[in-house]
């Protein structure tokens, strides 16, 4: 038959479990890139078939029909008829159904069984619906659908090995030429779906009971909201507060690097490039590893559990008020943790002034690149002290700088839907997927794919700038007496850029910081590291912490305004590409430029002037 | 069907269970109404309205239907006219006595 490995996909209605599928097919063997020419993750990995051949497993977005109506929905119809660029059409198709919502799950199942590709039907998460009271029949809808179908629970792995056979079955034993079924629409399909779930229920019992419990607390009208403010608040304080000892751990291990080079290695050009460059910048961006993985896990666990979907309908009011729907509230949320995968996430957004809108506010969430920045500025400058139960001043600042990001992004977008994309509000349907207990495996996964992006970007981009950062302010070494960093060629450029920015507090180091975060904001604190490691006059100096140097050289009005600097300026070269890719064009990358940095300058200036006359 | 007994899927009480009539498809902006249509929110369709979100307008709102639960807007509730289902035409997913 096919020449070279299987291609098979994974199709199905979102909330499926076709994600949890798809990790325990192919475990963590997978690559993530993009359909070429659209924004759509292309997750693919290898699965082995009954006969030990290997297969390549598609993961397609989840979609309710082949008829879209978002760009996610639009890649499935297309890599399903085999019409996508690039993709070769899939030899069998995995309709994945969530036994729990047959009835819904089957209209969609039926239109892909309808195109007489070879198919094969996962009755997924039998499991939950055994738990909810659900007994049901895999024969009967076998008969009715006429193709396989397979009882699967993804997380304990059951059924996958007859997954793996009755592929290569449907795909050897396909007839070349197969009778397509007669047309049918959606509604007669909807209506055969019922009395297929009907026939496949062999018996019912209790409906949902936990599911009920927990949405009629948390989506109650005075406790939803308070207990979604309270779990954010926990997730900031945890960013700060669990984190310490792992950050401090990899910050010894960067410190006993560093010295053991300085022991080890012949004084010279060398060695100072190493420990003032690669390990001094580097390393003061790897020790926010600890940070951003905290941040990923309460994502991750929100997105797993279900209540991700809980939190967009209680925003959902609120986000109205400034012209967007709930649906905007997630792709926000994931840019808290980085916003290049929550402005891919606005393609769920069916309504373009909505996605754009939501576009150009997302990098003023508070992305993890900032953490960094905030975390050594807050450490150096705000007592760690208690200013309530359980509530430290230094992540009460925290908290107030993720606050300022919000409220300005929600400015911004008022303003926006009120100008340059202007129109219609849009309306606000989702489906609220069924509570689930998250995964250990596939958090864990999704843990790890973040983790090796970040630690990825440390080694490459922030390795590659502070290396030249390095290079730039050794060079043209200082004559005695001079300072090295007024000598170099680095300090020169930030002498013309100081000019600029001193009417809003910055000294001539950070105005330094700023050139080389636009390539990721967290390099502000390696360039700053390095900054200092390198006009360190002794050994001693250079090996002091970043904060203490911070400290001394820095008041305290200088050091607010850096922050909210940080909070608006769009300094992140990666953003503002994926911005251009997702806009199709330089003109909305390029207006977000603008009116970030505007904003980021105003900020910094009014916190400037507002703290030195407050006399701080 | 009684004119006098129809009326929108807004201001239905929670809890009870209603019968899709109609829906003013003309109501809806068209990436809208095909979501709702692959909802299998159309006409015959079984709801029940579950919650009513926060703040004024209690918007948006929650609606069950089948096994599942959507979030939908109150001007999209204001244009799906429902009638009350009644105890014995109940489908079966929200009838547990009536499954075979």
């Amino acid at each position: 038959m096919t020449k070279g490995p299987l291609t098979v996909a994974l199709v199905g209605n979102p909330n499926a479990g076709k994600s949890a599928l798809f990790n325990a097919l192919t475990g963590a063997r997978q690559k993530i890139a993009n359909y070429p020419g659209v924004t759509v993750e292309r997750k693919a990995g290898r699965m082995l078939l009954a006969n030990g051949a290997p297969a390549e497993l598609l993961d397609l977005p989840g979609s309710y029909s082949l008829d879209p109506t978002s760009p996610d929905e639009a890649v499935t119809r297309d890599v399903v008829l085999g019409h996508q660029e690039g993709q070769r059409q899939p030899d069998a198709l995995i309709v994945v159904l969530d036994a729990n919502n047959l009835e819904q799950h089957l209209v969609f199942a039926q239109e892909i069984i309808a195109l007489g590709r070879p198919t094969v039907v996962a009755l997924n998460m039998i499991d939950l619906a055994a738990r909810d009271g659900l007994v049901l029949d895999a024969k009967a809808l076998e008969e009715a659908l006429g193709v396989p179908v397979i009882e699967t629970v993804a997380v304990r792995r059951r059924g996958l090995p007859d997954i793996a056979a009755a592929i290569g079955n449907v795909v050897e034993h396909h007839p070349d030429h197969a009778p397509l079924p007669a047309h049918v629409d959606m509604v007669e399909r909807r209506v055969s779906a019922r009395a297929m779930a009907k026939g496949a229920i062999i018996s019912e019992t209790s409906h949902r009971r936990l599911h009920r419990g927990l949405d009629k607390l948390l989506l109650h009208p005075w406790a939803g909201p308070p207990i979604l403010f309270a779990l954010l608040f926990v997730v900031f304080q945890a960013v700060f507060a669990w984190a310490t000892p792992f950050a401090d751990a990899l910050d010894a291990g960067v410190g006993a690097l560093s010295e053991a080079a300085v022991t080890y290695l012949p004084a010279g050009l060398l060695r100072d490039a190493l420990t003032e460059g690669v390990l001094a910048g580097v390393g003061s961006v790897v020790v926010f590893l600890p940070q951003i993985v905290i941040l990923f896990f309460f994502i991750l666990v929100m997105e797993a559990t279900g209540y991700m979907a809980r939190a967009a309908f209680l925003m959902d009011r609120l986000m109205a008020g400034v012209g967007l729907s709930g649906r905007s509230f997630i792709p926000l949320l994931s840019s808290f943790a980085c916003a290049i995968p929550g402005i891919m996430a606005t393609r769920s957004i069916s309504d373009p002034k909505d996605r754009l809108t939501t576009i150009l506010i997302a990098p003023m969430m508070t992305c993890s690149a900032r953490l960094p920045v905030y975390a050594v500025i807050i450490a150096a400058f705000i007592p760690a002290t208690k200013v309530g139960p359980g509530i430290g001043l230094q992540g009460l600042i925290l908290f107030a700088l993720y606050v300022a990001g919000i409220v300005g992004a929600m400015v911004v977008a008022l303003v926006l839907r009120r100008s340059v994309a202007k129109g219609q509000a849009s309306g606000f349907i989702m489906e609220l997927p069924r509570y689930q207990w998250p995964r250990a495996k596939d958090i864990a996964i999704g843990l790890w794919q973040r983790a090796w992006i970040f630690l990825r970007r440390a080694g490459t981009i922030i390795f590659t700038v502070t290396v030249v950062l390095w290079l730039l302010l050794s060079f043209p070494q200082a004559r005695p007496g001079e300072s090295q960093v007024d000598a170099s060629f680095a300090g020169k450029i930030a002498n013309g850029l100081a000019v600029v920015v001193e009417p809003i507090g910055f000294n001539r180091d950070m105005a330094l910081a700023l050139i080389p975060a636009m390539a990721a904001r967290e390099v502000a604190v390696s360039s700053l590291a390095t900054t200092y490691a390198v006009a360190a006059e002794d050994e001693d100096e250079a090996a002091e912490a970043l904060g203490v140097q911070l400290a001394r050289d820095w008041t305290l009005p200088m050091a607010l305004s850096f922050l909210a600097w940080f909070v608006f300026a769009p300094q992140c070269l990666s953003t503002i590409a994926v911005a251009r890719r997702e806009t199709n064009g330089w003109k909305w990358p390029a207006f977000m430029l603008a009116y970030l940095f505007g904003l980021a300058y105003l900020a910094a200036g009014a916190t400037f002037w507002i703290a030195t006359a407050a006399g701080l | 069907m009684e004119q006098d007994s129809v009326s929108n899927l807004a201001d239905q009480p929670l809890g009870t269970a209603v019968r899709v009539v109609s829906v003013d498809w003309d109501r809806l902006e068209s990436g809208e109404a095909r979501r709702l249509h692959a909802l299998g929110i159309d006409r015959g369709a079984v709801l029940k309205l579950a919650h009513r979100g926060i703040f004024a307008g209690r918007d948006p709102l929650a609606v069950e239907i089948g096994r599942m639960t959507v979030a939908l807007r109150r001007e999209h509730a204001l244009a799906i006219a429902v009638e009350d289902a009644g105890e014995e035409t109940v489908h079966p997913a929200q009838d547990f006595g009536s499954a075979k």
